[in-house]
């Protein structure tokens, strides 16, 4: 941008525009969820804590968010190994059979979520899984995976494999030469892989819908029931909420990527 | 190796590759081996005019997010220091904003006393409040703004690997900006728009959150279909031969664009 020509200045003001599209409707539900009314107009006429006490004070929804918190935490803790494996079998496996593995792994993303989630719910119905917490915590696994194997995989094409080779020839075994010398050298990958494993469970919503019931219940189910039969504000405060957790863990992702060069 | 992947592989097996499969072997066995379920897809219009609803809305927010797309890619793509980042920032912190809260955001945004409503009337553009949102109107602009990301990243992508010496070399050839873009960028940057296209159209065909409460009960997209089949009406042989369908229309276009990019790249936006 030497030079400021109209065409240049057009095309700033359309990109600032744009940016303001994108991110409005984000910060928007914070000033709201301050509003000492009822009513969401803009600016709230008065301020308040009310539904944030509201949230905090109502047990459905701290039961929901416990729910929430459990299945993000088991979610990670089994799809970070899970997918990391996985990623390291696809990089470094010569068989050709390896790419359809790959993909295979790709299909929760590819696959319409309602499909899959009517599918679970009818697999879970079955099993004996509707309304309880593993049956959650396994479809998020599932809806995980791609997103720790992918990052993993990036995280080991930029490796050089020879650097484990080292390891092994000094003696270590495989696992051990992995873990002493290859998974420090890749942890910003499989951080952002754990990292969007953790939202996209939190975030899950339409497989929560159809599987999970009584007090099993995530938060997104909650809100979206609620979204249903009105514009309630206590949502404003919980989506104020989310979106800062969201923002907190993307921003020291990708800061933490930064620092390491990657 | 696969040893490794297993764990892995037995989750997808398990919970999407069965479970699929057995939702959409109901379309076709009823007690016996059965079409009617296809057949009445076609014959009665509240279902293929879902579809051809579905298929509208799907191409006017993939053409949506390509318009305002593009030009911010390109502005990420070229300029330095912070601005590059800055632009960034603004697309990737939405993108994991919940996408439950940001079809919320448009609701209150949207709705009769919402903020652009007050703008409208406060600034005399209109007299009454508009019905932007509980129809096709409010779901499309809120679709665009949640797909818009997945647009944007695979664009910033491609543009990045155009190296700059290719446009200098342009620009010293006695080109134009305006005929450097058109002749050297943009064939460069095609793989990302084709990657942007694919991924935008295919996420719009699922699209089930935001048209379900954005929509006002008469945008019914497929996924609705398929879920107030199962919910409301429980007939499991339609939504399951609605599912067959659509899921048939996504894997159309993963495959047709998976013979010119790698699959793997194209999903690894994200």
């Amino acid at each position: 941008m030497r030079r400021l020509s109209p065409g240049r200045l057009a095309l700033g003001v359309f990109v600032v525009l744009v940016l303001a599209y994108l991110m409005i409707p984000v910060l928007i539900i914070v000033p709201m969820s301050f509003s000492g009314t009822r009513f969401l107009t803009f600016p709230p006429p008065s301020w308040s804590l009310r539904w944030y006490f509201e949230y905090f004070g109502s047990r459905n929804w701290m039961q929901a968010t416990q729910v929430s918190l459990i299945v993000g935490a088991a979610t990670v803790l089994i799809a970070t190994p899970m997918g990391v494996a996985a990623a390291y079998a696809i990089v470094h496996s010569r068989l050709r059979l390896m790419r359809a593995v790959h993909l295979l792994l790709m299909l929760p993303l590819m696959v319409p979520i309602i499909i899959v989630a009517v599918g679970i719910f009818f697999v879970y119905v079955k099993l004996g899984l509707i309304a309880t917490i593993p049956g959650l915590v396994l479809a998020n696994v599932m809806l995980g995976l791609p997103y720790v194997v992918t990052s993993v995989v990036a995280g080991l094409r930029g490796f050089d494999p020879t650097q484990e080779m080292v390891a092994r020839s000094l003696g270590m075994n495989r696992l051990r030469s992995f873990l002493a010398v290859t998974l420090p050298q890749i942890r910003p990958s499989v951080l952002a892989g754990a990292v969007f494993a953790f939202i996209s469970a939190i975030d899950e919503t339409i497989v929560g819908l159809f599987v999970s019931g009584g007090q099993y219940q995530p938060l997104t189910k909650r809100m979206f029931t609620a979204l249903r039969d009105e514009i309630d504000p206590t949502i404003a405060a919980i989506s104020t909420l989310m979106t800062a957790v969201s923002f907190l863990l993307v921003l020291s992702t990708m800061s933490g990527r930064r620092r390491r060069g990657a | 190796m696969l040893l490794l992947a297993s764990p892995a592989l037995l989750v997808v097996l398990a919970l999407v590759v069965v479970p699929v499969g057995w939702f959409l072997g109901l379309s076709v066995y009823d007690g016996g081996f059965t079409i009617e379920h296809y057949r009445r897809i076609f014959v009665e219009d509240v279902y293929w005019r879902s579809f051809a609803l579905t298929f509208r809305i799907a191409l006017v927010v993939t053409a949506g997010t390509l318009l305002l797309g593009y030009p911010v890619a390109y502005a990420a793509a070229r300029l330095a220091r912070p601005w590059d980042v800055l632009i960034l920032l603004c697309v990737v912190l939405p993108f994991w904003t919940s996408v439950l809260v940001r079809t919320y955001a448009w609701l209150v945004l949207l709705q009769r006393t919402g903020l652009v409503n007050q703008l409208l009337t406060g600034l005399d553009l209109v007299g009454e409040p508009l019905a932007l949102v509980h129809n096709e109107f409010g779901t499309v602009v809120a679709m665009v703004h949640i797909l818009l990301p997945f647009m944007v990243l695979p664009l910033y992508a491609a543009m990045k690997k155009i190296p700059d010496e290719l446009i200098l070399a342009g620009a010293s050839l006695g080109g134009g900006p305006m005929h450097v873009f058109r002749r050297v960028f943009l064939p460069l940057s095609l793989p990302g728009v084709v990657a942007g296209l694919t991924l935008v159209f295919v996420l719009c065909l699922g699209f089930y959150i935001t048209p379900e409460l954005l929509g006002g009960g008469r945008t019914i997209m497929v996924s609705m279909v398929v879920s107030r089949n199962v919910e409301l009406y429980n007939q499991w042989g339609a939504a399951s031969a609605v599912a067959g369908v659509l899921l048939l229309a996504v894997l159309a276009v993963f495959f047709v664009v998976g013979r010119f990019l790698p699959l793997d790249r194209l999903l690894g936006q994200k």
